[in-house]
């Protein structure tokens, strides 16, 4: 299934990950869009470690690199998605929280 | 402007003179980016025309320039700063590098951050105000511009304060202002298109001799170790002790 999106998604799971190219089955990243390169960005400033993201990431989309119903592939993104706000909303309240702890007064 | 990450644990350098920033992760400071998104917000709202994000340090603070043209930002300024100078970089010589922009981009409002985490002296606002002679709106938790004028609620000791300052004016960003949005890969990308200029404080006529130096750094006293008690009257009488009750 070629898709020009293919090209981008590589060069940019590439960028970010240390010049070693993974290869993967053409149909989930036909759909996958840029998710790769957005989680693992994302995962520079996951709390348990950059090293640690990389590998639960790998190991998420290995796990569907087969899957062709295009159904299960929509829901899969949609859980990428899912995962990058829910990444989003944690950095956010990591750092509120820290400022909230460090700047003001405790609430009583 | 750029500091250590927030979540970084600080170590002070062994001969007490800083804290060690080689190889440390370094990122936009956390009221920066509340004060970077809040002029984004002017400009979705077709409030203001443009955003200039400016930076003042080495090469490396032309990623944080970057970040703020990720949320929104239409082009940056980076105002170059290195070595002994940029060491002794400090709210005065900030202060007097926005004032020079700040005429030389004609700008309408200067928003900063309320204060830096990695110094904490919370002047860089006041000082640049200062010095052009504009009002002030500080430690703003809520910004509404009107006109050739701006409504800044401030957070206060005791409470909040309402004030109605002109523009051309300088505001500092605090906690609750906004929710800064998350640069991510492709805004990035984007962004990579958008301008940043090169500046050397030279060019600009100011001069950035310090006023301060700094004799020693120390870390904070380590806090005593705790002591473990049996029972209740363990307790009370370990408090009687240590004159607590």
């Amino acid at each position: 299934m070629a898709n020009p999106l293919k090209g981008e998604v590589i060069r940019l799971y590439k960028t970010w990950v240390a010049g070693k190219l993974v290869p993967i089955s053409s149909s989930i990243w036909a759909r996958g869009g840029v998710h790769p390169g957005q989680l693992l960005y994302l995962g520079r400033e996951y709390p348990k470690g950059a090293a640690y993201f990389r590998e639960r990431l790998k190991f998420a989309f290995m796990k569907n690199k087969d899957e062709t119903d295009p159904e299960k592939i929509k829901q899969l993104v949609a859980r990428g998605d899912h995962v990058i706000k829910e990444l989003e909303a944690l950095y956010f309240l990591r750092k509120y929280r820290a400022m909230k702890k460090r700047y003001y007064e405790p609430e009583n | 402007m750029r500091v250590i990450d927030y979540a970084v644990k600080i170590r002070v350098k062994p001969d007490n003179s800083g804290v060690v920033t080689d190889g440390v992760k370094h990122s936009m400071n956390p009221f920066c980016e509340i004060a970077v998104e809040e002029a984004v917000k002017l400009k979705e709202k077709k409030l203001v025309k443009e955003v200039v994000a400016v930076s003042c340090g080495p090469q490396q603070s032309q990623e944080t320039i970057r970040t703020a043209l990720a949320m929104g930002a239409d082009r940056g300024i980076h105002v170059e700063v290195s070595g002994k100078d940029y060491e002794s970089l400090g709210p005065l010589q900030v202060s007097k590098i926005m004032a020079a922009l700040a005429k030389k981009e004609e700008a309408q409002l200067i928003i900063l951050g309320k204060q830096a985490i990695d110094d904490d002296c919370n002047q860089t606002g006041q000082m640049t105000a200062a010095l052009l002679d504009w009002p002030q709106g500080t430690f703003a938790s809520e910004v509404s511009l009107d006109g050739d004028n701006v409504k800044v609620v401030r957070e206060i000791d005791g409470g909040l304060e309402t004030i109605r300052i002109n523009t051309p004016a300088v505001l500092t960003a605090d906690l609750r202002l906004n929710t800064p949005r998350y640069a991510t890969l492709p805004n990035i990308m984007k962004a990579k298109k958008k301008k940043i200029a090169n500046v050397k404080p030279a060019d600009l006529g100011v001069d950035l001799t310090s006023r301060l130096e700094v004799l020693r750094v120390d870390e904070p006293p380590q806090r005593l170790a705790g002591m473990k008690v049996e029972t209740v009257e363990d307790l009370v009488a370990k408090l009687k002790d240590a004159g607590r009750v």
